[in-house]
């Protein structure tokens, strides 16, 4: 894989006593669209800043191609961002906002012009040169923001929840734009979020943050399938987490149940969290399922039926394409490979974060 | 009918206190003792004396609206980028003069420069040269400047405070300097302010005639001395009516130039 462009070292910071980040320690590949993810208060977009060079970290350094960056102006820094609410200049013109940061440099009026028209070609906006940016609607200001950005041709692009006030069909489409524009230009995205599905959709690389710590990193498939600790199986998708105790390798007890899995290595007879996804519930006849229970409540969704089966004292919550209407007396089957193993939080830190998320 | 009939105090005091009174300035400016209708009254402002006179006005008006400015654009500044707790504290020790009377202060200000007073009283106490301040355009300046500087102050405060500080960092992130930001994204942006503590400054210190004759003793005269001697020495109503509509020409203009930016500023000039 290629090279760390961008490389967090032991961050620390904190406002007044609040510690926002804690010994943080993070890269960031060329050519990567990384997002970093976690609830309000995280510390994503304080992250975000201090790469922006918008926050100064109490401690660490931040490296980039290398180069320790950490005292840096964000003006003399080879990366734009992309604010929340578009911050574009409401007194000029979208031309002459995209043009801002070119005149800065000196470009060329020749070459300044090209490039507008490159930028709004490239989040098809063609023609809005002198419109003025109140004119514009969310979604058309936030691609004016994009234009603006990456017509510096930065290294690296940040964006902080870009698509945070658009609403859900303008938010979808923006995120398709968004991976073509990645594609089309080559450079590394740093996406801030709070969407898990705007995460799962557009990243190579998920990182989940909650309280100032990571989480887990890795792949929007690893991190859906194999989450490493209750927040993060919590915080990513619908899940049930269940306390279990690990019987022996691939052999679980969940609510005085056995189910196989595929997780070895825990030892025998160790307490566990189980995580079993909605989807991955399968309900059959009840001499067929491994436990029976009663369905205690469906909604429909669209795609599938969410429904609540309560078995053994605890309430499995189930998606399903097939209907069990209420009080339908069901079997659960889980698929071995479906069922998560995780360790027990040790520290009270982790602790305080599961029980907190 | 109900809005209407709340609407009529309003009114009432409309007509009694600001339509008539306007329509009497207009009737006594353009006519003559005798009732006749005449220009003179206008034209009278060609005469050395009052060209002189509004000249001057004209002349320190800018000047102390330059002054504040200049001493108000940076206080905003910093006042908007202190803690809430800590600007609130220095907007109200600037706003706390305002709550003494306006001659008060100046006469206060009066007992301070006076050839007697407390400045040349320090001077001569280190024996220093005494200095000649009272009576000189200059006090008049300081008068207008020390009186007025809220005016400038506030209004620049609030429109700097409206600003998104994303938009700063976004002007800092595409390679822009502190200056340059200042220059191509604050001060734009602030201009509505800067545009209304402008005319908040320059109309009274045009049309001011109490701190003239506070601080200028009867040396000095502005145009605003000139009409109220018009109206209670000379009891001259129809000159000093005439000469009131000019000085609202220029008022009207100041007016003009504001709606024009503040326009602007909400963006709906496309």
């Amino acid at each position: 894989m290629s090279t760390k462009l961008i490389d967090l070292q032991h961050i620390t910071k904190s406002y007044d006593s609040n510690v926002i980040l804690d010994d943080m320690n993070l890269y960031i590949r060329e050519n990567e669209f990384l997002t970093l993810l976690g609830p309000s208060g995280c510390g994503k977009t304080t992250t975000l800043r201090i790469i922006g060079g918008f926050e100064k970290p109490d401690s660490g350094v931040v490296l980039f191609d290398g180069k320790d960056i950490t005292n840096l102006p964000p003006n003399k820094r080879q990366l734009n961002t992309v604010f929340q609410k578009y911050a574009l200049f409401t007194h000029m013109t979208i031309a002459e906002n995209i043009a801002f940061g070119l005149k800065i440099k000196g470009k060329s009026k020749s070459y300044i012009q090209d490039k507008i028209k490159y930028a709004l070609k490239l989040v098809n906006l063609d023609g809005f040169e002198n419109r003025m940016p109140d004119s514009l609607s969310g979604g058309q200001q936030q691609r004016i923001a994009i234009a603006r950005a990456i017509v510096n041709e930065p290294k690296v692009l940040l964006l902080d929840e870009p698509l945070g006030a658009l609403d859900l069909k303008l938010r979808q489409d923006m995120q398709y734009e968004l991976i073509r524009l990645k594609n089309e230009l080559g450079i590394t995205f740093i996406y801030v979020t709070h969407d898990q599905e705007e995460a799962l959709t557009m990243s190579d690389t998920i990182v989940v943050m909650n309280q100032g710590y990571i989480q887990q990193i890795g792949t929007p498939e690893k991190i859906y399938n194999e989450p490493e600790n209750a927040f993060v199986a919590d915080f990513i998708g619908d899940s049930n987490i269940i306390d279990g105790i690990m019987v022996q390798d691939e052999l679980v007890e969940i609510l005085g149940a056995k189910f196989a899995c595929v997780d070895k290595g825990f030892g025998s007879n160790k307490p566990v969290d189980v995580v079993i996804r909605p989807e991955d519930v399968d309900l059959v006849k009840p001499e067929e399922g491994t436990i029976q229970g009663v369905v205690t409540h469906i909604i429909f969704k669209g795609v599938h039926y969410e429904m609540e089966v309560s078995a053994n004292g605890y309430d499995w919550l189930v998606q399903s394409t097939d209907m069990f209407p209420v009080g339908t007396k069901v079997g659960i089957k889980i698929d071995p490979f479906d069922i998560q193993i995780m360790n027990k939080p040790e520290s009270e830190d982790e602790e305080a974060i599961a029980i907190d998320a | 009918m109900r809005k209407k009939l709340l609407a009529a105090p309003y009114t009432v005091w409309s007509v009694a206190f600001i339509l008539i009174p306007l329509a009497m300035v207009f009737y006594y400016g353009l006519t003559d003792e005798t009732g006749a209708f005449t220009l003179e009254n206008i034209a009278a402002i060609a005469t050395a004396e009052h060209s002189k006179a509004l000249w001057l006005s004209l002349l320190l008006s800018l000047i102390s609206t330059i002054i504040c400015f200049f001493l108000a654009y940076p206080l905003a500044m910093i006042l908007c980028r202190m803690q809430v707790n800590q600007h609130k504290f220095i907007v109200f020790i600037f706003i706390l003069p305002m709550w003494m009377n306006f001659l008060l202060r100046t006469l206060a200000w009066q007992t301070l420069l006076e050839k007697s007073g407390v400045i040349n009283n320090i001077l001569s106490f280190f024996h220093l040269p005494t200095q000649n301040l009272i009576n000189t355009p200059g006090a008049i300046v300081l008068g207008m400047v020390y009186n007025f500087l809220p005016f400038m102050i506030l209004p620049i405060y609030n429109s700097l405070t409206k600003i998104d500080p994303n938009v700063i960092n976004a002007a800092h992130d595409l390679g822009a300097n502190n200056f340059q930001t200042l220059l191509k994204i604050i001060f734009p942006l602030s201009l509505p302010g800067v545009v209304s503590g402008i005319t908040m400054v320059f109309v009274p210190s045009l049309t001011t005639f109490a701190i003239s004759t506070m601080l200028g003793g009867s040396k000095i005269l502005l145009i605003g001395n000139v009409i109220e001697q018009e109206f209670t020495q000379a009891s001259n109503w129809h000159l000093g009516s005439g000469l009131s509509i000019v000085l609202m020409i220029f008022i009207i203009l100041n007016m003009v130039l504001n709606t024009a930016f503040d326009k602007e500023g909400e963006g709906n000039v496309i």
